[in-house]
């Protein structure tokens, strides 16, 4: 089999992959491609096939069609081998609860060719202070830094964090971002997945959006589906009746807000505030918006927006506008 | 690490996990136990018929309980055990580990045996010394050795085979139970029937490995005749059953 040609500087080289159970079709085509060092993050809804593509990646499940190299080797075929060198944190696993802390990492490092000592990665989590107490007794936060614990045990590579903090209270979820900060100040390779548009912006180098078993969005958080070039949106308030200079082509809102697209930022807030100046009008709550990655994110996996039905590799996978 | 030393390493922390687990450690050590001053108390008074030869029912009932505590510690504890772990998201997480599934498997099935013949020591001892029951030396002494560790293997193949039909860990006691507590008195093994059982009581017996299991057990202890058919049926039962998992295992949550 002629298979393609490999991105040798990527760490994950995934190309057209598809998987269906029985009907479903969870993957339709997912093109990939993370560097070392990247903290990647796969954003989308429910069902979206984040799951499926990463559990692909990692060796638990097999693909239909496409290729797949996770560290050049084929985790349908080299699973032994790919395992030594990646750490997995999935949706909901749990441990022999009996264990302490330091027992259960040092099981779980007794795995691997080239462990990190046990203390290291304790340290590194932040557990420290809980290293002899068992894991009965930790709290869902501590909880979820044992598992990225375990899965640095092994000294791994890439590492992949499914979902990492679904479930979680605000304080758990910012323990959790921290612990993901210092696997990147690491160097490892971070692939996770997630449905919250901050975990992604707060984390993520890169950010795909996967919706219907593909990937319909890629890019930096900042700029994700042009968020940064897209036009911003100048709203305010004004009293009845009144409406700034036609030429700005502002309009009445539902929410009784006036506002505009302007293609000249500057230039339209210049005549915007000397027009309020000369009429004493207050422009108090002004407001200049861009699409947030949330606009965004619901704009490119919202269901009712028409999606292409072409089959074309060579056009899926890129980014709408 | 090679095979034999990791899965020594990882029996280590089966052990520990396991005496720290106060609710596993009391069936599989009390149980046994309980049931035998138990029985012996309300019906050790008797006599059983079995071969031709008369036994007391006190001595009967340690050779019982012995096969008892087996069957517990392998098929019961470690399937309702297993399958505990798999619905907690254990096994899936061990499978995304390079630990070989053999060894998984194995440190589980060596520390159960391991834990079987302590029980049965510990029967065996207590009926020694509170029921004055014999204790077997020599050729009967091989032959018991031979079908406690085949059918100890047997019961935690057959333990891992049924997890493969069990839904989630509510399900897994139940299930469990309904499976092993209908044969346990069809085998005689609550209640002695010696020789003069229902024709289709004997013949279920004779089909399910538990009868032939507390046989080969109780021919050590009674000095009844040992059959190496017994041990030839509990191991057939136990490769059926591995090959049953092998086909039929979940690593993962079945919903």
């Amino acid at each position: 089999m002629a298979g393609p040609t490999y991105d040798e500087s990527a760490i994950i080289d995934v190309r057209g992959l598809t998987k269906s159970y029985g009907q479903v079709r969870a993957v339709t085509g997912v093109d990939l491609r993370i560097g070392r060092g990247e903290v990647f993050a796969m954003l989308g809804p429910n069902g979206a096939g984040k799951t499926s593509t990463v559990e692909i990646l990692e060796g638990y499940r097999q693909r239909d069609g496409g290729e797949v190299r996770v560290l050049g080797l084929d985790p349908a075929k080299q699973g032994r081998l790919l395992k030594q060198q990646i750490g997995i944190v999935l949706q909901s696993t749990g441990v022999d609860r009996y264990l302490t802390v330091a027992e259960t990492i040092a099981m779980y490092s007794g795995y691997y060719p080239h462990p990190r000592p046990v203390d290291e990665v304790i340290e590194l989590v932040g557990l420290a202070h809980k290293r002899n107490t068992r894991v009965v007794k930790l709290s869902g936060g501590q909880q979820r830094r044992l598992d990225v614990a375990i899965a640095l045990a092994g000294d791994p590579e890439v590492l992949f964090l499914d979902e990492p903090t679904t479930g979680f209270d605000p304080s758990a979820r910012h323990e959790a971002w921290d612990v993901v900060k210092s696997l990147a100040a690491l160097g490892k390779t971070v692939l996770l997945t997630t449905h919250y548009m901050d975990e992604a912006q707060h984390l993520a180098d890169r950010v795909a959006v996967i919706s219907e078993g593909r990937i319909v969005a890629e890019g930096a958080p900042a700029t994700l589906a042009g968020r940064d070039s897209a036009r911003p949106t100048v709203s305010f308030p004004l009293p009845d009746g009144v409406m700034p200079p036609p030429e700005l082509g502002a309009r009445r809102s539902a929410d009784g807000f006036v506002e505009f697209e302007p293609e000249d930022l500057t230039g339209a807030l210049h005549q915007l505030t000397g027009w309020a100046l000369e009429h004493s009008l207050s422009l108090d709550g002004l407001r200049v918006l861009r699409p947030s990655l949330e606009d965004v994110y619901l704009q490119l996996t919202s269901p009712t927006l028409p999606t292409p039905q072409i089959d074309d590799p060579s056009t899926r996978g890129r980014t709408r506008r | 690490m090679n095979t034999a030393a990791l899965t020594l390493f990882q029996m280590r922390f089966i052990n520990k996990a396991f005496w720290r687990n106060p609710a596993s450690a009391f069936f599989t050590f009390a149980f046994p136990l309980m049931f035998l001053v138990i029985f012996t108390t309300l019906l050790g008074g008797g006599e059983v018929h079995l071969g031709g030869r008369v036994i007391h029912q006190s001595t009967y009932y340690v050779a019982a309980m012995g096969a008892f505590a087996v069957i517990t510690a392998c098929y019961n504890n470690l399937a309702v055990g297993l399958v505990f772990q798999r619905d907690a998201g254990v096994l899936k997480r061990t499978r995304g580990t390079p630990l070989p599934s053999a060894v998984f498997f194995g440190a589980k099935v060596v520390h159960t045996l391991l834990i079987a013949l302590l029980l049965v020591a510990i029967t065996v001892a207590f009926g020694k010394v509170v029921y004055n029951a014999e204790i077997p030396t020599g050729t009967p002494l091989f032959q018991f050795l031979v079908i406690l560790v085949v059918g100890a293997a047997s019961f935690c193949a057959l333990g891992f085979a049924i997890t493969a039909v069990i839904p989630n860990a509510d399900a897994a006691a139940p299930i469990v139970y309904a499976t092993i507590l209908p044969l346990l008195f069809l085998s005689g093994i609550f209640i002695p029937f010696g020789d003069t059982a229902p024709a289709w009581i004997t013949w279920i017996a004779r089909i399910f490995p538990v009868k032939h299991f507390a046989d080969g057990i109780q021919a050590g202890f009674l000095g009844t005749a040992f059959h190496w058919s017994d041990v030839l049926i509990v191991g057939v039962w136990g490769l059926g059953a591995l090959l049953f998992t092998l086909r039929f295992f979940s690593w993962e949550p079945r919903n």
